[in-house]
């Protein structure tokens, strides 16, 4: 009797043990979101969102950052969500399961997913600012310098390479949840694979595909390293175009909390803007986390 | 598998297809041009992840490369202007013509006063990234007065092949000291200071992502996996820039009023917060590994007499341990190229020791804090993307084994083959 009460004390310190572990982890997500909230909550206001830096960046709002975090996803979205997509109806709707075909896109896609965000924008740099970049301008505008360099476009390109393996994943997971069935009686009534894809499987899986563009734009605006040298700027008196430098949330916290001249002074904009940024992918994680928990209650239905 | 049988029997030819042309044959598949395109357009898109690898490959060593060709390509202008006119918008401090002579000319001169080379290291222990900012521009600065001086005499030395041989012959020593009028590309105090903060990252957030998957798999009720996996997904989803900033602001005070040392930002903090972003990683990957465990090995364990901890520890966690070894692979591809909460929270001083309480900078913090500033096509940045390559060589092999050895491993011994 006592032995076993023994051994039970044993199980139930290592059951919480375990337990501490996973309440850490929430203890530490509740955490980091008060902090930041609170720091934050003072500065958050109509003007902070939409008025420009003013006073050398000490004063005034970010409504530039968000004007161009908004231009990159879209943009980003616009390269990442059809690609990420086709990609996944391939990987679902055509290849065959044990395909070598498959078996490489799939560790392609994997290694994209697991690639660090530094090397994206070394290879943004590489390729479209100084390859492609670079030639458009020897063909088109003679030398002059137009496209071969940092701007919004190769910044979102870059981004949506980032980004292209979490809109995959998001859209097999949910391409496999259309019953065979749907396909099969589709295929019965003399329809061929492309429109039972394009009528039957893409509606039906719509919802995943919404999932992916979510987590992707989530992903997209908060990433910092890929852009740092593909487009981002310091600060820009002007709204930026396709082929400008660009202001964005990520990079206007990085700067003013190691760059700027007096880290103190500017803590509150600091606390304000990282606020909002955490609270955006917060609320785009928190959609998608529900939408992606409706599929798979779908699924086991 | 979803359609196969079906489209075999459209495709095939079938012996009842007679010439007939009254009898309308349903079983013989028509040739129709909008499936073909889309079929071959499908298939072309699918081949863009590979190109993307390959791509990437490609260009990332094409820049490093020129460090190891022997003479050093002439630099096209339209380039160089791209340089000088992105620099100024990055606001960068320093002079970039005085910067470029000072690359060039350090071949001849030979005796530097050993004076300054220590003064030019970037090791001052520093309290905050701000200061260590100032710092920075400090040494660029004696860099380039220091070269005006000298520039009357060494005019037209600026060879391209000494410049690479001897960057190459810096490359394993420990001096990170890229912006001087003696350049030295020593990668190892960078090497060992990302492998430093790997580890402690790796020690603080391994054993409380197993264990809490480990919780969530085997002993949570339904209720609470419910609160735990979106919790851990909400985590994902945190940008690293705003963990960086947390650990700068809030975390390095915290952990310094505890554990009182004197740098404020350090590799320990540094490697906390990085932490924070690997454990959803190893997190996700331990449980998926967890779960597939058969439940039978479950239910065979609790027969014998085996409590549900006993269970959970020295059966289920065992049959795991390819994916946890998988989880924790990937953990380490994770933190090894983590760029914003290096550059953010570590201090940024290339110190090569191995005490947990010293700044340090990493290769990836590196790469992001000087490629902005740095010349193109010059040999630092030819260097900076080495280091690139280095990093993307690392966490693709990291990738390869945790995705042919180690999931094949687990899919035997849960198959019991």
């Amino acid at each position: 009797m006592i032995k076993s009460f023994k051994k039970n004390i044993k199980g139930i310190v290592i059951e919480g043990i375990t337990m501490a572990s996973a309440l850490l982890i929430i203890a530490i997500v509740i955490i980091m979101l008060t902090v930041i909230i609170i720091g934050g909550k003072d500065q958050l206001s109509w003007e902070f969102l939409s008025t420009f830096p003013t006073d050398g960046m000490t004063k005034g709002g970010i409504f530039p950052a968000i004007y161009g975090t908004a231009l990159l996803v879209i943009i980003m979205s616009i390269a990442a969500v059809p690609f990420g997509t086709i990609t996944a109806i391939y990987l679902t709707e055509y290849a065959k399961e044990n395909s070598i075909i498959a078996k490489i896109i799939r560790f392609a896609v994997r290694t994209l997913a697991v690639i660090p965000s530094i090397i994206y924008g070394l290879f943004g740099l590489g390729f479209f600012i100084k390859f492609v970049g670079a030639h458009i301008d020897g063909a088109f505008y003679g030398g002059e310098l137009k496209w071969g360099q940092p701007n919004l476009l190769w910044a979102s390109l870059t981004m949506s390479l980032l980004t292209l393996p979490v809109v995959i994943v998001s859209v097999e997971e949910a391409l496999k949840t259309v019953p065979n069935e749907l396909r099969a009686a589709s295929l019965a009534l003399g329809a061929t694979k492309w429109q039972t894809i394009r009528k039957v499987v893409i509606p039906g899986s719509l919802s995943g595909i919404m999932t992916g563009t979510i987590l992707a734009v989530s992903r997209g605006a908060g990433e910092v390293a890929p852009i740092l040298f593909t487009g981002a700027a310091y600060y820009l008196a002007t709204l930026p175009g396709l082929g400008d430098q660009f202001m964005v949330l990520g990079y206007h916290i990085y700067v003013l909390t190691t760059q700027s001249a007096n880290v103190d002074q500017t803590l509150p904009i600091q606390f304000g803007t990282t606020c909002v940024l955490l609270l955006l992918t917060f609320i785009l994680n928190m959609t998608a986390v529900i939408l992606r928990y409706r599929i798979r209650k779908k699924k086991t239905n | 598998m979803t359609s196969e049988p079906l489209k075999d029997n459209a495709s095939g030819k079938s012996p009842a297809a007679s010439p007939d042309p009254v009898r309308i044959d349903i079983t013989r598949k028509k040739f129709r041009f909008s499936d073909f395109i889309a079929e071959k357009v499908i298939k072309g898109v699918a081949f863009l992840s590979i190109t993307i690898i390959v791509l990437i490959f490609f260009f990332v060593f094409r820049e490093a490369f020129p460090i190891f060709s022997s003479s050093k390509e002439v630099k096209p202008s339209a380039t160089e202007k791209v340089v000088q006119e992105a620099q100024e918008t990055y606001g960068a401090v320093t002079d970039k013509t005085s910067k470029t002579e000072v690359q060039e000319t350090y071949g001849d001169v030979t005796d530097q006063p050993v004076k300054e080379e220590v003064q030019e290291t970037y090791g001052a222990v520093t309290d905050s990234s701000k200061v260590q900012k100032q710092g920075r521009v400090q040494t660029k600065d004696t860099a380039s007065t220091k070269n005006t001086s000298e520039k009357t005499y060494t005019v037209s030395a600026g060879s391209g092949f000494d410049d690479n041989q001897s960057a190459i012959k810096t490359l394993l020593t420990k001096d990170w000291v890229p912006v001087s009028d003696k350049p030295r590309y020593g990668l190892l105090a960078l090497i060992v200071g990302t492998f430093k903060i790997t580890l402690i990252s790796l020690l603080f957030a391994a054993p409380i992502a197993i264990l809490a998957a480990l919780y969530t798999a085997v002993f949570a009720n339904k209720k609470m996996k419910e609160i735990i996996k979106p919790t851990i997904e909400l985590l994902a989803g945190f940008p690293s820039v705003v963990i960086g900033f947390f650990a700068l602001m809030v975390l390095a005070t915290f952990l310094q009023q505890i554990f009182h040392y004197e740098t404020r930002l350090n590799s320990f903090v540094g490697g906390i917060a990085m932490g924070i972003a690997a454990i959803p990683i190893i997190f996700t990957i331990t449980e998926d590994a967890l779960t597939a465990v058969p439940k039978s090995f479950f239910e065979a364990s609790l027969a014998i007499g085996a409590s549900k901890w006993q269970t959970a520890f020295f059966v289920i966690l065992p049959a795991a341990t390819p994916g946890i070894f998988a989880a924790i692979l990937l953990g380490i591809g994770r933190v090894f190229g983590e760029t914003m909460i290096a550059l953010m929270a570590t201090g940024n001083a290339a110190q090569m020791d191995l005490n947990p309480f010293t700044s340090v900078r990493t290769l990836a913090a590196t790469i992001g804090a000087e490629m902005a500033e740095v010349v193109f096509g010059d040999t630092h940045y030819n260097v900076l993307f080495l280091i690139g390559s280095l990093l993307f060589i690392f966490t693709f092999i990291i990738n390869a084994i945790a995705e042919f050895y180690v999931k094949g491993k687990l899919m035997k011994r849960i198959q019991g083959k």
